[in-house]
């Protein structure tokens, strides 16, 4: 069976992460990553293929730092990688970055592609619905649990009110949420191979996009104004002597919170 | 402006609260049109209380499928009425598990842009925009939509209007559903959470939250009980979900709910800019940790630093006291 995992490079967010007035993330400001989701994707995939056979390609739409990113998945144990980099690009919002996505899996044979529910940047939760769509292969969400049997994928997806036990014919999109599985570590032999696997880098004209459906200029939402929220200030600090439980009940009254 | 559309969202006999909130939603910027999709009977069922919820048009769309297909019926009923009603302004979905899917699906089909997880709409010289709130709510953002915006909003972040009373007008249309090439939901099942009563974490006007500091899983229940005791949801940090005091729905923060209440109570939360992510727009803070240095007091309205099994249970005490003094006085 071949998988694809959709991975994505975002800002860390354990440290600073700015918009621009235009509304772009400010990559030059913080360290970028793979984002956590993925790496819980492509283990879900790795584990996949150790029940069941075939490869892992995985698939990031991004800069040329992304590489690294790619790295990461290869090391893991991902058998290679499609990287789709162009600066006409940039800026691209998930409709149009389902589409340069799309094109790139045109490209290849897939029976499972394995998203992130959300990408902890854009957190729009779009782009492996959109994917679907544009395949038209079905779709299933938000996902606790995985497995494939017999031309079909299931799982349980998480909702508001509870779960659901689902399942699609394969072909299908997927997206994972965070219980699906914690990611292995690479191991030293594993980012050794990760050198020697395959990376093949797509642009927007290998895809047959027309230029006017990629990167920022050309994207469906326009960002018109960004205000930076003001940061929050601590209010008052006091030490337990014995009083405090009461004290905050007197505080919780005095605001009319209770 | 023209027609809103809103996807409703209900359980087949009663509207959702969010569909309610998408309805005012559209009456700010348009003439509000909802689009029901359900199970054979449920546009009947439903119609009075979309009419008091601002609703001026119903189409309805039934099916057999409307339960154990995910998302395509919806799909299918708003691209119909969308390339068959003239001078839609706008679609609006709920920013829930399901409506994400749809409203994504949507874009593609309709071939126009999605603005996910906005708190507000407005309108602005004839077109649409809305405000969502990005990077854990430290920037807020106002953006359009090249053709027909496509917005799912946030459940519990617009306010509700005054009920109406007219009964709006009944469209059926017909869709054909066809569950092979789409996901199909096998079984269903409400979580422990759901059924408790409590008030949902991501709409809760009070939340109290526990963390790592709480220490076990049967240390857990004074969090709920201090939840009871305020009426308040439920909710943890990450490192509770996964020490498995917890079950993930209660998690908050970038990677969980992000909430916006009026009151966040963290207790054993040492206050990680992940966990902030999900709770830093809440009105009031107030924080409980044993730890003078944890980063939560920087954020804190009210901040105690002190062992939390004895300031809990003393709070739920003053807190019920203060509950049944006010029963006295009535
Ligand atoms: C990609 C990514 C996504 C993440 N997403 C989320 C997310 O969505 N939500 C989230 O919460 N975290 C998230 N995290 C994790 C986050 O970084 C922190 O690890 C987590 O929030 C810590 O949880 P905590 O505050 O409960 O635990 P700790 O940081 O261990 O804090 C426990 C606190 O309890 C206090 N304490 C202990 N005993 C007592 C006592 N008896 N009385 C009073 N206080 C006491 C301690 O002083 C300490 O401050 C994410 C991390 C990553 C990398
Ligand atoms: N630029 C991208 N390249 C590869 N995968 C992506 C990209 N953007 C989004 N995805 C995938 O889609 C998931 C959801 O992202 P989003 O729709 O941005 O919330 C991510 O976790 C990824 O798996």
């Amino acid at each position: 069976m071949n998988v694809v995992v959709l991975i994505k490079q975002v800002p860390d967010t354990y440290g600073e992460r700015k918009l621009s007035p235009e509304g772009r993330l400010d990559r030059d400001v913080s360290d970028v990553i793979i984002d956590e989701i993925n790496e819980r994707a492509v283990e879900i995939a790795l584990q996949l293929q150790e029940d069941v056979g075939g490869e892992v390609t995985v698939v990031t739409m991004g800069p040329k730092s992304a590489v690294d990113t790619i790295r990461k998945a290869l090391a893991m144990g991902a058998n290679k990688a499609i990287h789709i980099v162009d600066d006409g690009l940039a800026g691209s919002d998930a409709l149009q970055t389902s589409g340069a996505i799309a094109a790139a899996l045109k490209t290849i044979e897939f029976d499972l592609v394995i998203a992130g529910n959300e990408s902890t940047d854009g957190r729009s939760s779009a782009v492996p619905a959109m994917l679907s769509e544009r395949l038209k292969v079905s779709l299933l969400t938000n996902l606790v649990t995985l497995s494939v049997a017999q031309g079909s994928v299931a799982g349980t997806r998480s909702v508001e009110n509870g779960t659901m036990e689902v399942r699609a014919s394969l072909p299908a999109v997927v997206s994972v949420a965070e219980k699906i599985a914690d990611p292995r570590f690479p191991k030293l032999k594993g980012v050794l191979a990760a050198r020697r696997k395959p990376i093949t880098t797509l642009s927007i004209s290998d895809l047959g996009l027309f230029p006017l459906e990629a990167g920022g200029e050309n994207s469906w939402t326009q960002v018109n104004d960004v205000i930076a929220q003001p940061a929050r200030t601590s209010g008052t600090v006091i030490t337990d002597d014995g009083t405090a439980g009461t004290q905050l009940a007197g505080f919780l009254a005095a605001a009319k919170l209770i | 402006m023209g027609k809103i559309l809103v996807l409703a969202e209900h359980d087949q006999h009663a509207l959702k609260d969010v569909t309610r909130e998408l309805l005012a939603a559209a009456a700010r910027i348009g003439e509000p049109v909802a689009v029901v999709v359900g199970l054979p009977g449920t546009g009947d069922a439903l119609l009075a209380e979309l009419g008091a919820a601002g609703a001026k048009t119903a189409y309805v769309a039934e099916t057999e499928h409307a339960e154990d297909v995910l998302a395509t019926p919806a799909v299918l009923a708003l691209e119909t009425v969308a390339n068959t009603v003239d001078d839609i302004a706008g679609i609006l979905i709920a920013s829930s598990v399901d409506g994400k899917d749809v409203a994504a699906r949507l874009s593609v089909r309709l071939n126009t842009g999605l603005i996910a997880d906005a708190v507000n709409v407005e309108e602005s010289d004839g077109t649409v925009m809305a405000t969502q709130q990005v990077l854990g709510g430290t920037y807020s953002v106002k953006s359009t939509v090249r053709g027909i915006p496509i917005i799912t909003i946030r459940p519990g972040t617009i306010e509700v209007t005054q009920p109406t009373s007219a009964q709006p007008s009944k469209i059926t249309i017909d869709i054909v559903v066809d569950p092979v090439g789409s996901g199909q939901v096998v079984a269903r099942d409400e979580d422990e959470i759901a059924s408790s009563g409590r008030p949902d974490l991501r709409t809760a006007d009070i939340i109290v939250s526990g963390g790592r500091g709480i220490g076990s899983k049967e240390n857990f229940a004074i969090i709920e009980q201090l939840a009871d005791a305020l009426g308040a949801a439920v909710g943890a940090s990450r490192a509770a979900v996964d020490a498995g005091y917890i079950e993930h729905k209660a998690q908050v923060g970038q990677t969980g709910a992000t909430v916006s209440p009026r009151l966040y109570v963290a207790v054993g939360i040492s206050g990680a800019i992940q966990h902030l992510a999900g709770m830093q727009s809440a009105k009031t803070i107030v924080a409980i940790n044993k730890d003078a240095n944890a980063p939560i007091f920087q954020f804190a309205d009210f901040g105690i630093v002190g062992d939390l099994f004895e300031i809990v249970p003393q709070l739920i005490k003053a807190v019920n006291a203060r509950r049944s003094d006010e029963l006295i006085n009535i």
